[in-house]
């Protein structure tokens, strides 16, 4: 089963599913290195922003809550 | 400059320099070029080229090309195909003899992405390993000899502080060019599967043919895998939505019509290809890298604060307070001195040329116009020391982050905040300052609604109005009218420019919504000797591209002002000044009424002008707004910048050249000054009206000269003028006319 990768608790890790949305949008994400199968952590909630930080193969990238929902994680 | 380089130039090899953002790319491009750097454009759009001389040893030097850094090759604007046309060499870009990646290397896996990407296209490359200082820190070990003889090329270990790492750079560099095939693995990854191999087969087909030569310079490496990678690079690039500039019809539509087979048989081509290249990463990503990364705790731990709601927002606006003070209060004194300056030299000129025509267009025009241009450097080198220090900071992302949510209801980009708020200082550096925004929209939109933030040199205006015609009363007894009205007058400006932004941005800058993707990097000390070239080449770039511009307009606006000279008008007064030097003895008396005819005489020289010629033909169409002509030639004076309305309305109405807000002769003039009928000129209303005008009009030709400069085109300053000066002239109406159908003034 497949949970939307925004539902993740903070500090939280899991392993990506299915990178979802837009065409340029996944693969700008891919190329970073949301890949299916690569672990990913929910760093933070910027509320300020309305954004989720993710740390995916040591780097931190921030998405906004709304599109990091058209990711999903290995529930 | 243009990418075409001279014959002479030719004959020097090219070097690139390419690599991820954040990596320290610009830091090792300027180790590399010391001070030889030219900042030019990419052919046919503005994004900055900047190129240099690398001196490899005695007598052997290379032009040196900085890459805008990218995570990828593949493109979506025609921004980001600068880094494929570049690396690759597509006409009309030459075609670099090594290509030098700049690698992360607390980042490596990320990072090897796109040097994969440039060894498919078949080039020489060096691998320089940045950030090594930060490993052990991280707990990173790097066997660099196994990521040497895996990658087939040269890979240097360096560390921006250590001047070693960098001779050794440069040996490098010297070897490859000298010895090609010694970093020519060709690609590293190969597509595999049979469905992909066909999809590149037909769009190989596509390519245009001037795509395909690999060129001389590297005989090792033949066509065919350079086409490849073109093929690629088409198919991860192209798509129905893409803003790309440079793709052939025929191109286009083979990438969509395998892409559309593709998808019926449930492929994904992107993803069979990135997954293919990082596979081949993540292979052998254990054997290159030792340990497994510690969590960032230092940059995490400040993210907590910095990212959190309750501290974060009131430290951004801390932040944000300290840069609009800088510009605001710390550049006076620079200015004020720069200002004396000029004026001293002014008045030197003045009394070493004989009186007439040149030592008045010396002083006047040439002095003041190079004045007007200097005076705003203490606001561009403050605010580009800001924005260089947040920018090597890792501030600057965080702070798109927090911005995203209000700037993106307006339709404006994250990072259009800072150069906004600069805007209540200097439209001038802070369009400038729009550079951080990838996107041409984004900037030009941001540059668009700038010069609507009430700027200083709107505040001698608005003093001179509120003190001349409201009166110093209090509201609820505590509050200052006068006071509060001032701040009516930046909350209408900063209403109105966000406005702007709202309706500009769903009309003329409509554009698809772009998802949000942003790197925080892990905060570090600023590499300062990066952030005062930076702050040099902004400068550089302002006083070149637009001060000749500033300086040609105030050269134009003195002419009209001046001429044409009317002799029968300098005839009465000399005459006059005769006269008084003849009948009145003490000098104290004699000097006071010389004064007074000579602030006469400017004033009716200045009726006689072409200028004021201009104010009354523009008379008819500024008298709705309750102006009339005198005003209008002040509107004339007020385009070589706002703040010069108020000497040219002390002219206008001869109270001498040197009036400013506080000269009581002044403000008691423009009470005093009548209509035919006798009414006052001068109501409430018509000072409302006014100072609605000057906050919303274009009075600004070094803004326009820095929109232009900027944009590298007449369209937008154009656009720009024509919009806000429309926008007063409607407000100010509204003001003046409903004001009247209200009963006031």
């Amino acid at each position: 089963m497949t949970r939307a990768l925004h539902h993740l608790r903070p500090g939280e890790r899991a392993t990506l599913a299915e990178i979802g949305g837009e065409r340029s949008f996944r693969r700008r994400l891919m190329e970073l290195g949301f890949l299916p199968g690569t672990p990913v952590r929910l760093v933070r909630r910027i509320d300020i922003g309305d954004l989720v930080e993710f740390e995916v193969r040591g780097a931190h990238i921030s998405l906004r809550g709304s599109e990091a929902g058209a990711l999903s994680f290995q529930a | 400059m243009s990418a075409t380089t001279t014959s002479t130039e030719r004959t020097l090899p090219l070097v690139a320099i390419a690599g991820n953002p954040n990596t320290g790319k610009t830091t090792v491009f300027n180790r590399l070029t010391g001070s030889n750097l030219k900042v030019g454009n990419y052919p046919g759009i503005t994004v900055e080229r900047h190129s240099g001389k690398l001196v490899l040893g005695p007598g052997r030097t290379a032009e040196i090309l900085d890459i805008p850094g990218a995570y990828s090759l593949s493109a979506r604007s025609r921004e980001e195909e600068i880094a494929i046309q570049a690396i690759a060499g597509l006409p009309p870009h030459e075609k670099p003899d090594v290509v030098v990646l700049v690698v992360d290397a607390t980042q490596l896996a990320r990072n090897l992405y796109l040097v994969l990407q440039v060894l498919e296209l078949g080039l020489p490359v060096v691998v320089a390993l940045n950030m090594c200082d930060l490993l052990e820190k991280r707990g990173l070990t790097i066997d660099t000899d196994v990521l040497r003889a895996e990658l087939g090329v040269p890979v240097v270990r360096v560390s921006a502080l250590r001047d070693d790492d960098f001779a050794v750079l440069r040996t490098t560099i010297e070897d490859v060019l000298a010895r090609p095939e010694l970093a020519l693995p060709g690609a590293r990854w190969v597509p595999s599967t049979m469905l992909l191999q066909e999809d590149l087969v037909a769009v190989e087909r596509a390519l245009p043919a001037t795509w395909r030569s690999a060129g001389s310079s590297v005989p090792a490496v033949d066509d065919s895998t350079r086409t490849r990678a073109l093929a690629l690079w088409a198919l991860l690039s192209i798509d129905e939505h893409d803003e790309l500039g440079d793709v052939p019809a025929e191109l286009r539509a083979s990438v969509l019509g395998r892409r559309a087979l593709a998808a019926k048989s449930g492929r994904q081509i992107d993803a069979e290809v990135i997954a293919g290249r990082y596979g081949w990463i993540d292979a052998r990503i254990a054997r290159f890298v030792r340990e497994r990364p510690q969590a960032r705790g230092f940059s995490e731990r400040i993210d907590g604060v910095l990212l959190n709601p309750w501290a974060g927002f009131p430290i951004f606006l801390l932040v944000m307070g300290v840069v609009f003070q800088s510009l605001f209060s710390w550049a006076d004194p620079m200015i004020q001195f720069i200002e004396a300056r000029f004026a001293d030299l002014g008045s030197w000129t003045a009394s070493v040329l004989p009186n007439g025509l040149v030592q008045d267009f010396v002083e006047n025009a040439l002095i003041a116009g190079v004045g007007s241009v200097i005076v705003f450097l203490p606001q561009i080198l403050l605010l580009f020391l800001f924005i260089g220090v947040m920018e090597d900071s890792g501030y600057m992302a965080r702070l798109a982050c927090l911005m995203d949510r209000l700037m993106r209801a307006l339709g404006l980009h994250g990072r259009a905040f800072v150069p906004m708020l600069s805007g209540y200082a200097c439209a001038v550096p802070a369009i400038l300052a729009t550079r951080t925004m990838e996107r041409q929209r984004d900037r030009v939109l941001t540059m668009m609604v700038i010069p609507l933030m009430s700027c200083s040199a709107r505040l001698p205006v608005y003093g001179l109005v509120i003190a001349a015609l409201f009166p110093a009363a209090t509201v609820w007894g505590f509050l200052p009218a006068q006071g509060l009205l001032m701040v009516a007058m930046y909350l209408f400006s900063t209403l109105m420019a966000l406005g702007a932004a709202a309706v500009l941005s769903r009309t003329l800058f409509k554009a698809q919504s772009v998802p949000l993707i942003q790197e925080l990097p892990p905060y570090r000390m600023p590499h300062w000797p990066s952030v005062l070239r930076m702050m040099w080449q902004r400068s550089h770039a302002f006083l070149v591209g637009a001060g000749t511009v500033i300086l040609a307009c105030t050269v134009v606006l003195w002419a009209l002002l001046s001429f044409p000279k009317r002799a029968e008008i300098t005839e009465r007064y000399d005459a006059q000044r005769a006269e008084l030097q003849r009948t009145v003895q003490d000098p104290a008396q004699l000097e006071e009424r010389i004064a007074v005819l000579d602030a006469a005489q400017s004033s009716e020289a200045l009726r006689a002008s072409w200028g004021g010629a201009l104010g009354r033909a523009i008379e008819p169409t500024i008298e709705p707004l309750g102006f009339d002509w005198k005003i209008g030639v002040g509107l004339v004076g007020a385009f070589a910048a706002r703040e010069v309305f108020v000497s040219t309305m002390g002219v206008v109405y001869g109270a001498g050249k040197d009036a400013d807000e506080e000269s009581q002769t002044l403000r008691a003039l423009i009470r005093e000054e009548t209509r035919a009928d006798g009414k006052p000129v001068y109501t409430p209303l018509v000072g409302l009206s006014l100072m609605v005008f000057f906050a919303l009009a274009c009075q600004c030709m070094s803004t326009l000269a820095a929109v232009y400069r900027e944009t590298k085109s007449w369209r937008w300053p154009l656009f720009l003028f024509v919009y806000m000066t429309a926008l007063a002239w409607i407000a100010s109406f509204v003001v003046y006319q409903g004001g009247k159908l209200l009963g006031f003034g």
